[in-house]
């Protein structure tokens, strides 16, 4: 969602890290576009004014003037200033890091109360609020093995009731039985007293949508927090909210009282200027980001991740943990001493493959690279496809087995069989196996130099970590029909995993 | 959208409508206040109004076009805060005037069919019942299919507003193909006479490019039975969006070519200023405006009224 003030500001800040030093004007210059690219955003403007002066204040002074490059000290105090306002530490996530733990993530779900937990879950219509009560319960049952009791208060919209129910039979989460006619305050109780009787750890309350001006119904929903006593209150806003963020966040922290914010849409393209302008007016943490349709995304919100996004500076964090995550740990493990023996394979290669394909596909990865902020249009136009990856699985499925362990017997006329089992052409196949061969080479050259672990600095516990090498490090394995220079960033990608984790340890 | 009825009904929306507005403009309206009493149109203030617009979602470019319109008569003369008003909601009934244009049902075509479009959350089924139910009050024999077959229980919503307006609804359990859905909602149409199909479809995220492939094949599928469905595409967009909207209208008018606007939503605290920028970039009419949950608080949008409410003058 940050792209667009990403690239907006990759503009400005090229312009002065090309120039030696810089004046006043300059900064006034750059600070200009800078507004206005947060105006763009959706960034409400009193936020705007105060977060611009914060910036020209530390900007025009000597910090700025006396250092050797100016343009990237400017970007470094907009970079903090950004970190703070979204309610983060600047270097608190380098410091976690350099200490061996995770770290960054601003503020969670806090389930320090004693069971049930009561959690409110309130904002504006078509926000998001019942799948994102769906993916929260989902995450405390499946992460957090928490009892997690679902509520539906939405008495207003048809079949609303009913919706959250499907959403908890997908998840196999537990939904309170729908009373007919029952009204939002008598639902709540009967949820609390039958979390207490029958064991439940926390109880999520889905309510319906309201205007934040509409006096009525926001009379209801503090009737509902003082029935239900909420642990936790949070606003599910929608991230291409507009200007009238600032209004929503304000209206419902003053008349239901927040506890924080989760922030929905994420996956799409807008800017999301919305989250800093919530978070700055009521002072509440943005506690979750929902990332797409699915039950399962939804993800911690870092502050510094974020603002390193805004600003191109990639989100190579989130990737390396989900990397951690999605690839199996016996695979890779079994992958990592293949490749240390010098072996690679199709078979290898296809796993990479599906792993990148179990990531979210190649965009949603390259995303999270560094160095790629500047690249955004220009990857536009290549159509930079995830069908491409699964073209090249149908391709190597399409080999015997023998071909795939030995691919040095794939001639001619298997390659004319492969092609048309695979419903591709020979000139693709070709190009599969072109690339397939740059990375075995690759995988050779590692094992000179010492092998995956002391490059790594020994395992870890992204034990993903090997296997994404020969296909996110070396730019020459990364599936077809990518501009030139997108396999160096990657390549720098893979480095600064590789050094992210290994200063993990 | 519907027909206006009566005067008496006429000033009962309008009042309504003021009532909504008049709750969000207060803030654009007061800003003008602020800034201009007892003060030259110089620079200074001239940045003052155009940050005023643009916090009201207005964008950047529509606001400096706006700021620079009024510049152009009155720069370094004294203003008052009325005339600022008056001079600025008359530039944006201008630029709204064009897209006024309330949805016109070809009763001939039987069906007439209107395909529902637009992210999630925005109000499509809620639209297509206020919709359906105006349509059925004017007589006309109206379908419903709940192609959103992938929200939980998106189909159950239809069906409810079905039962409420005494409208069918051809529907198929959750997780069908919704392309097939509206092949077989056509045919029925087709053969049972309906004047109107309005086709509901699942939200989705306009860079979802497999989404709106999803999309894209429900038209190609209705095309195989109508060259000339569906005759309507009506986006429904979100009061509340930021700039984010023009990304939205500029995707489904590309992929799915959107032939109309329903800003929804509008009776909130949000000013829906970015219907002024849609208009400038878009050029898309607005049908209709949702200023309520009743199926009355659909309502067609004019120009004027809007324009004038935006900067806090009586409509």
């Amino acid at each position: 969602m940050f792209d667009g003030l990403q690239s907006r500001l990759n503009d400005v800040f090229s312009k002065l890290t090309r120039r030696g030093s810089l004046s006043a004007d300059d900064v006034n210059a750059a600070l200009r576009e800078v507004r206005v690219a947060l105006l763009e955003a959706d960034v409400a403007l009193p936020v705007v004014k105060d977060f611009v002066e914060g910036v020209r204040e530390k900007a025009v002074g000597q910090e700025v003037l006396r250092s050797v490059t100016p343009g990237q000290q400017v970007v470094k105090i907009v970079h903090d200033h950004l970190v703070e306002m979204l309610g983060g530490t600047p270097g608190a996530e380098e410091e976690a890091a350099r200490e061996g733990r995770f770290g960054g993530a601003a503020a969670d779900i806090d389930l320090n109360a004693p069971a049930p937990i009561p959690i409110l879950m309130v904002g504006l219509q078509g926000s998001g609020k019942t799948t994102t009560t769906g993916k929260i319960a989902k995450r405390l049952s499946d992460k957090q093995r928490k009892k997690v009791l679902m509520a539906s208060l939405d008495v207003r919209r048809p079949a609303a009731q009913h919706q959250l129910k499907v959403i908890g039979e997908q998840i196999g989460v537990a939904t309170l039985p729908i009373v007919p006619g029952e009204n939002p305050v008598a639902i709540a109780k009967r949820a609390l007293s039958a979390a207490r009787l029958e064991g439940y750890d926390v109880v999520l309350l889905d309510t319906a949508g309201r205007l934040a001006i509409d006096e009525e119904l926001m009379a209801e929903v503090a009737a509902v927090r003082d029935a239900a006593r909420p642990h936790e209150t949070l606003l599910v806003a929608d991230a291409m909210t507009g200007q009238d963020a600032v209004n929503v966040a304000q209206a419902f922290e003053e008349r239901v009282g927040l506890t924080g914010i989760a922030l929905t849409r994420v996956d799409g393209d807008a800017r999301g200027g919305a989250a800093l302008s919530m978070k700055t007016v009521t002072g509440k943490p943005i506690k979750l980001l929902g990332t797409g349709e699915k039950m399962d995304a939804l993800e911690p919100f870092h502050p510094e991740r974020v603002a390193g996004r805004i600003l191109g500076m990639g989100d190579i964090v989130s990737l390396v943990e989900k990397a951690a995550e999605t690839i199996e740990q016996d695979e890779a493990e079994a992958m990592a001493k293949r490749l240390e023996k010098g072996r690679f394979d199709l078979n290898d290669m296809y796993k990479q493959l599906q792993q990148l394909t179990k990531m979210g596909g190649l965009k949603s990865m390259m995303k999270m690279l560094p160095g790629l902020g500047g690249m955004q249009d220009r990857l536009k136009n290549a159509k930079v496809d995830d069908k491409v990856v699964k073209r090249q699985m149908a391709i190597i499925s399409s080999m015997t087995r023998q071909e795939r362990a030995h691919p040095e017997v794939i001639k001619a006329s298997r390659r004319q069989r492969i092609a048309k089992g695979s419903g591709t052409s020979v000139p693709e196949v070709n190009k599969l196996l072109k690339q397939f061969a740059e990375t075995q080479r690759m995988v050779k050259k590692v094992k000179k130099m010492g092998g995956m672990q002391g490059l790594m600095g020994g395992g870890g516990p992204g034990g993903g970590m090997e296997g994404l090498l020969p296909g996110g490090g070396q730019g020459g394995a990364m599936p077809g029909g990518l501009p030139p220079g997108f396999g160096g960033g990657m390549g720098g990608g893979g480095n600064r995993m590789m050094r992210r984790a290994g200063r993990r340890k | 959208m519907a027909d206006t009825s009566g005067t008496a009904e006429k000033t009962g929306w309008l009042t309504r409508l003021k009532a909504a507005l008049r709750r969000s403009s207060s803030k654009l309206g007061e800003g003008i206040t602020g800034i201009f009493t007892k003060r030259k149109l110089d620079d200074a203030a001239l940045e003052e109004l155009e940050e005023l617009l643009i916090a009201s979602d207005l964008g950047v470019t529509t606001s400096a076009k706006l700021a620079a319109n009024l510049a152009k008569t009155r720069f370094n003369k004294d203003v008052s805060p009325e005339e600022v008003r008056t001079a600025l909601a008359a530039d944006v009934t201008e630029m709204l005037e064009p897209v006024a244009r309330p949805l016109a049902i070809d009763l001939a075509k039987r069906p007439h069919v209107v395909l529902v479009v637009g992210v999630n959350g925005v109000g499509k089924t809620t639209t297509i019942g206020k919709l359906a139910k105006q349509q059925a009050e004017a007589g006309r024999k109206v379908m419903l299919a709940a192609g959103d077959t992938f929200r939980a229980a998106a189909v159950e919503q239809l069906q409810i507003w079905g039962e409420r307006t005494g409208v069918p609804v051809v529907a198929k359990q959750a997780g069908a193909d919704a392309a097939g859905l509206a092949y077989e909602a056509l045919e029925r149409a087709k053969r049972e006479g309906a004047e109107l199909l309005l086709i509901d479809t699942a939200g989705r995220l306009h860079n979802r490019s497999e989404l709106m492939a999803e999309l894209q094949k429900i038209v190609r599928v209705l095309k195989k039975q109508d060259e000339t469905a569906p005759h309507d595409v009506l986006l429904v967009l979100d009061a509340t969006t930021g700039q984010n909207a023009l990304q939205q209208v500029a995707t489904f008018k590309e992929l799915v070519a959107v032939t109309g606007l329903v800003v929804t939503k509008l009776d909130g605290s949000a000013k829906g200023g970015v219907l002024v920028a849609l208009a400038e970039q878009h050029k898309l009419p607005v049908h209709a405006v949702g200023v309520g949950e009743g199926a009355d608080d659909l309502r067609p949008f004019s120009a004027e009224a809007f324009a004038r409410s935006l900067m806090g003058l009586e409509v």
